[in-house]
């Protein structure tokens, strides 16, 4: 256990070296000229230029570039933004907005796709299960991009049940219409597979000694069906909150909520490049870890796994 | 501890001088998309106390079947129970309400299955397995029902049970997890044991050290021991009484030793012939040609007609009636004077 942690470890740093790396090659590709767009519509001196190029290292060949911004990232020093804001204080204040909607996203999406999930496995083909297929459906097929806005316009402006925007500090109330928009990107899926999950559980051969042993159906499934039953359901959920995180961009910009999703979105739209492949880093990392516990997750729940 | 047992008891219809054990004209069908497939059409068997009653046939005769409906977890759907009786002491367990069925279970009919790993709970310790049934239908601690779970490892001669209970069944051996799966039969002392094919996932010396096991447990506990399976050298050393099943009908029903020296069906001919014997050795091997009929498609007549030797035009026109041959046996086969050799 301990040796595969260690590994594990090991190959995160490769994974997030390599996806920097990939990140800020990209964002270095796109830029045309960072200090234009920097000065936004005001002309450059040749002498501010030159300030600017050495303060930036932009005189500097791709990849003295980025051997600057690692060796600063390793040393806790994500430098600034083209803004002049340091981009360690734009994440301190980001993260704990996109934690908080992602997890509120992940708990509604999870409470609602293992509740029905359970109950369409259990009946397959009644009413409730085709019920949840027809919506399952819909809402797969609704992209956030349309959903996000047509919600904030029924729900938010002309029902007028919900904020149509959150700020900063929002309760749980006012993010609920936002991780609700959210929690459709996964509430699907999961729900999908729970209820496989569970139909398949249900002809397993230890339901069936279960059932022999003279327990009541609500013991078989609630004790034998649904801890097997779960297992896939909970990696894919551990999974989900990583993609839930970086998903939020569509949701933030929509809500207008200042998170991660949010920062990412204005700093690709100003081409500000320290900014995004700040972000991008951090979120590489929140990914791993994640992917990381669910790994281990995966092992306490099923004791066949064990990792070397 | 004795709540159940008294209910059950109370139950109305209990006979004490009834056959502990009684399957009259049992049928069971499977309605499918491609049709209804017949997996048992008109069984009757019967189980007393201290007997082992072996239950005989190829794969999907509807031995495995019977088994089920007589537990009453038949899969249904598709599974159904169309006819017939299910009497313990007296009482047909088909008409019974399934809380009472319920009860019946595990208390007094139980079973084994035929592959313990897949039959045991993956995710659950063997000791919590065991002791579940202790705390659902005993009303135990869960402290007592474990100590009761370690008791009954020790049983079933698990080594070093007081540590074994806390491991999981994938970290078993075969054979000692097919133990394991006959602890929890017995757990709840019950009166019947329907082993299904316990032995067939085993290697051929494990198996002999279970069917020890399951013998010498049936004897100390007087149980009925309904012994399904398709291992005609298990039966030879075990059974008491066999009974042959063809395309879900029992065609011979005889002792043990009279079916091994004078088969009276054609089919149960058949099959003794189809063993390897050392002083055949060189021989081309007697097999029944052809494959058991598909359930959906049973053969008109006697079933066993298109692969048989002996059938002639009224095999296939005519169910052959159940012919009492001697007191104990019976054996439904338009010829079985010509088979007996008479």
């Amino acid at each position: 256990m301990f040796r595969y942690i260690v590994r594990r470890l090991l190959q995160m740093v490769l994974t997030f070296f390599g996806a920097t790396f990939i990140v800020y090659a990209l964002m270095f590709a796109n830029v045309d000229d960072p200090l234009q767009a920097l000065a936004g519509d005001r002309p450059i001196t040749d002498s501010q230029r030159a300030v600017l190029e050495a303060r930036y290292h932009l005189d500097d060949g791709f990849f003295t570039q980025y051997w600057h911004y690692v060796s600063g990232l390793l040393t806790g020093d994500f430098g600034q933004s083209l803004t002049g804001r340091p981009i360690s204080e734009m994440l301190a204040q980001a993260w704990p907005v996109t934690v908080r909607l992602a997890l509120f996203a992940i708990v509604i999406a999870a409470v609602i796709a293992v509740g029905a999930g359970v109950l369409s496995g259990i009946r397959r083909g009644g009413a409730f299960d085709t019920a949840t297929l027809v919506l399952t459906l819909l809402v797969l097929a609704m992209p956030i991009v349309v959903l996000a806005p047509l919600a904030q316009l029924v729900f938010g402006i002309q029902l007028g049940w919900f904020p149509p925007t959150a700020t900063r500090d929002a309760n749980l109330y006012e993010l609920l219409l936002p991780a609700l928009v959210l929690g459709t990107l996964v509430v699907a899926t999961e729900l999908r597979v729970t209820r496989t999950s569970v139909a398949e559980n249900l002809r397993a051969d230890y339901v069936r000694t279960a059932r022999a042993k003279g327990l009541a159906p609500k013991r078989v499934i609630g004790v034998h069906v649904l801890r097997n039953s779960l297992i896939p359901v909970i990696t894919l959920i551990g999974v989900d909150i990583g993609a839930l995180m970086s998903g939020a961009v569509v949701t933030e910009g929509v809500f207008n909520i200042p998170g991660v999703g949010f920062n990412l979105l204005r700093g690709i739209r100003t081409e500000d490049g320290p900014l995004v492949v700040g972000f991008v880093s951090v979120l590489v990392i929140v990914f791993l870890v994640i992917n990381l516990i669910v790994d281990l997750l995966y092992a306490a729940l099923d004791p066949r796994i064990r990792y070397e | 501890m004795t709540d159940i047992r008294a209910h059950l008891d109370a139950l109305p219809g209990v006979d004490p001088r009834a056959p502990l054990l009684e399957v009259r004209d049992l049928h069971v069908e499977f309605r499918t998309r491609d049709g209804v497939a017949r997996a048992v059409n008109g069984v009757d068997l019967r189980l007393n106390p201290g007997e082992t009653l072996a239950v005989l046939g190829e794969s999907g005769c509807g031995k495995s079947v019977t088994a089920q409906a007589i537990m009453g977890i038949l899969d249904t759907p598709p599974g159904h129970v169309t006819r017939g009786e299910v009497r313990y002491r007296g009482v047909d367990l088909l008409r019974l309400p399934e809380a009472d069925r319920r009860k019946v279970r595990a208390n007094r009919i139980a079973m084994v299955f035929q592959d313990a790993l897949s039959a045991l709970n993956p995710v659950y310790t063997v000791g919590f397995q065991l002791a579940e049934q202790f705390r659902m239908h005993r009303g135990m601690s869960r402290k007592d029902a474990k100590q009761r779970a370690v008791e009954l490892l020790d049983q079933v001669r698990i080594p070093d049970a007081r540590r074994r209970v806390d491991d999981y069944p994938h970290q078993f051996s075969g054979g000692m997890r097919q133990r394991v799966m006959i602890a929890m039969a017995l757990a709840l002392d019950p009166e019947v044991l329907i082993a299904d094919e316990p032995t067939t996932a085993l290697d051929v010396t494990v198996q002999a050290q279970i069917m020890n096991l399951l013998a010498e447990l049936q004897q100390q506990r007087g149980m009925g021991l309904m012994l399904i399976t398709h291992d005609m050298g298990v039966v030879a050393t075990v059974a008491d009484r066999i009974a042959v099943m063809y395309a879900g009908k029992v065609v011979e029903e005889a002792p043990v030793h009279d079916i091994y020296a004078r088969p009276a069906h054609a089919y149960t001919q058949a099959l003794l012939e189809s063993i390897p014997r050392l002083d055949l050795k060189g021989r081309p091997l007697n097999v029944i040609r052809g494959l058991p009929p598909a359930l959906t498609d049973i053969p008109s007549g006697c079933a066993f007609h298109p692969r048989c030797t002996y059938a002639r035009e009224i095999c296939r026109l005519e169910p052959p009636p159940a012919y009492r041959i001697a007191p104990q046996r019976i054996a439904s086969c338009h010829f079985v004077r010509e088979v007996l050799g008479v």
